[in-house]
């Protein structure tokens, strides 16, 4: 009996701990971005391996995504005689939920993951330390424009899924479902607000872009620097952010569109 | 300028329940090499890491040229860190700069020096380990032997005071182990270096150091030169020394009776 109210009490203590060492991490981080600005060179590095490379697997499921909305959304619409309309909603549906939230989980499980991936074998192989002994500090050096790189790329990239999902919606609705070409665009051209529609998305892509970014380092700096303990903290950033990217995006639609 | 190049007073330091070090008292003479030995798991590596201010210990304080480590500012804990050079044991390249770039890396960062000296500095300290020619590869290129070289290289770039080299001969071949031990010596006599050298590699480090400590059970097991440490009547000192498989550190783990045990699977 003793011996489970411990553990409970040693749990909880792990808990508060992890969660002030992640708070401090966070604080150490946003205040190494600024100065870290100004090494263009290392995060524009950084978004390449971030940004370019999650290009392919972003436009492909975008594509895919909005030809399913398409296609979905068309065989509901059918029974009410309201196929134009299919083009808003895929538009919308795009712009104000999917585009940055799937947009987001692609992004953990591709680019976060590596991200941890890489500073748990940085911490294994000492090169966090080594930099710590040459006494350049890696929060600055390594962390920042890494974190820097996910803030751009990821906004950026739920804008594409977007675009890429309503030319994957286009392709199913005209020319598939013969769908009036011009009511298709005409329907999203009056529906789509900038203010309300792409502001929002955007700023939900940079929320989950944060929240990614610093689930991804601080994974990585807490990783046991074995090959579980790297594989334990990849896992963890996939499952924690996308849990954190979910939870948040209710919380944002919530404030949003009410 | 006194003898004493680092002064470690009293130190305690325990991880998690487990004492590492109990009160330890130790001097690291100017100028000279010190060997500190002991068996796997005594918190060698850990004892570089107070010293270098990585690790806080939980009472005693450490003094390096005069100055309590942990006492220090960040701003002048990162200062005292330029004049250390640290080898770590995999060598800690960073994987995805070049040779060249991992040792231009301090220099860049600390001095204002134009590029082109920059150029001349890096390629002295590679000639100096014997590796000019392999400035250009990256350090996933290098056998083991050859990256630890590189990082001695990188580690001595800004012609540091004191350097310390954590397990330098693990997982050498002979002739791996033959460059490092001379390389140690040759350059801490030719820039003036206190040199501290971590090991269990006895026979390879006993060659090169002035000075030796050995440490086992958190605790100072013995100090001096080297011809004291050899000639020690101290039976766990002999035992270390001279790699004797049964001792004081018993051969066998501890273990319930050997018969009993045996026994008790028949029945």
């Amino acid at each position: 009996m003793r011996t489970q109210i411990e553990q409970v009490g040693a749990q909880f203590i792990a808990l508060t701990t992890s969660f002030a060492q992640g708070f401090w991490f966070s604080l150490q981080l946003l205040w190494a971005v600024p100065s870290a600005l100004l090494r263009v060179g290392e995060w524009m590095r950084q978004l390449y391996f971030a940004g370019v490379l999650s290009l392919l697997i972003i436009m492909v499921a975008g594509f895919f995504v909005g030809m399913v909305l398409a296609l979905q959304g068309y065989n509901i619409l059918v029974s009410f005689n309201a196929t134009e309309i299919v083009g808003q909603m895929v538009a919308l549906s795009l712009l104000r939920e999917l585009g940055p939230v799937v947009a987001a989980l692609l992004f953990a499980g591709r680019a976060g993951s590596a991200l941890t991936a890489e500073l748990g074998l940085m911490k294994s192989t000492e090169q966090l330390s080594a930099l710590e002994m040459m006494g350049l500090d890696p929060v600055k050096r390594i962390f920042a424009p890494r974190f820097i790189a996910v803030l751009l790329a990821l906004p950026m990239l739920a804008m594409l899924f977007s675009v890429m999902g309503i030319l994957g919606g286009y392709l199913v609705a005209v020319p598939g479902l013969s769908v009036d070409d011009g009511a298709f665009w005409a329907q999203i051209q009056a529906s789509v607000s900038w203010d309300e529609d792409v502001i929002n998305s955007m700023i939900k892509s940079l929320v989950f872009a944060v929240t990614i970014g610093l689930v991804a380092l601080f994974q990585g700096v807490q990783a046991m620097p074995t090959a579980e303990g790297v594989s334990r903290a990849t896992t963890n950033t996939v499952v924690h952010s996308s849990l954190l990217v979910l939870g948040l995006d209710f919380v944002l639609t919530a404030l949003m569109f009410n | 300028m006194s003898e004493i190049m680092i002064d470690i007073q009293d130190l305690s330091f325990s991880r998690g329940s487990r004492l590492i070090f109990d009160r330890v008292s130790l001097q690291i003479p100017r100028g000279k090499v010190t060997a500190i030995m002991g068996p796997s798991g005594t918190g060698k590596t850990t004892l570089l890491k107070l010293i270098a201010g990585q690790l806080t210990p939980t009472h005693g304080r450490v003094l390096v040229d005069g100055l309590d480590v942990h006492q220090l500012a960040r701003v002048d804990l990162f200062n005292l860190r330029k004049r250390m050079g640290m080898l770590f044991q995999s060598g800690a390249l960073l994987t995805d700069l070049s040779v060249f770039d991992n040792i231009a890396l301090p220099l860049r960062e600390h001095t204002k020096l134009p590029e082109a000296a920059i150029r001349t500095l890096v390629l002295m300290k590679l000639e100096a380990v014997g590796l000019r020619g392999a400035s250009e590869l990256m350090p996933s290129e290098l056998s083991g032997g050859m990256s630890r070289r590189v990082a001695l290289a990188r580690a001595v770039a800004l012609d540091p005071q004191m350097i310390f080299y954590d397990e330098p001969f693990a997982g050498q071949d002979p002739i791996g182990m033959g460059i490092l031990v001379r390389l140690i010596r040759n350059l801490n006599d030719a820039m003036g270096l206190t040199s501290v050298v971590v090991t269990h590699d006895v026979d390879e480090v006993l060659t090169i150091a002035d000075h030796a400590v050995v440490l086992s059970g958190g605790r100072v097991i013995m100090s001096g030169s080297v011809e004291a440490l050899r000639a020690s009547q101290d039976p766990w000192v002999h035992q270390f020394i001279y790699g004797e498989a049964d001792g004081p550190v018993a051969f066998h783990y501890p273990a319930q009776d050997y018969k009993q045990q045996l026994l008790a699977g028949v029945q």
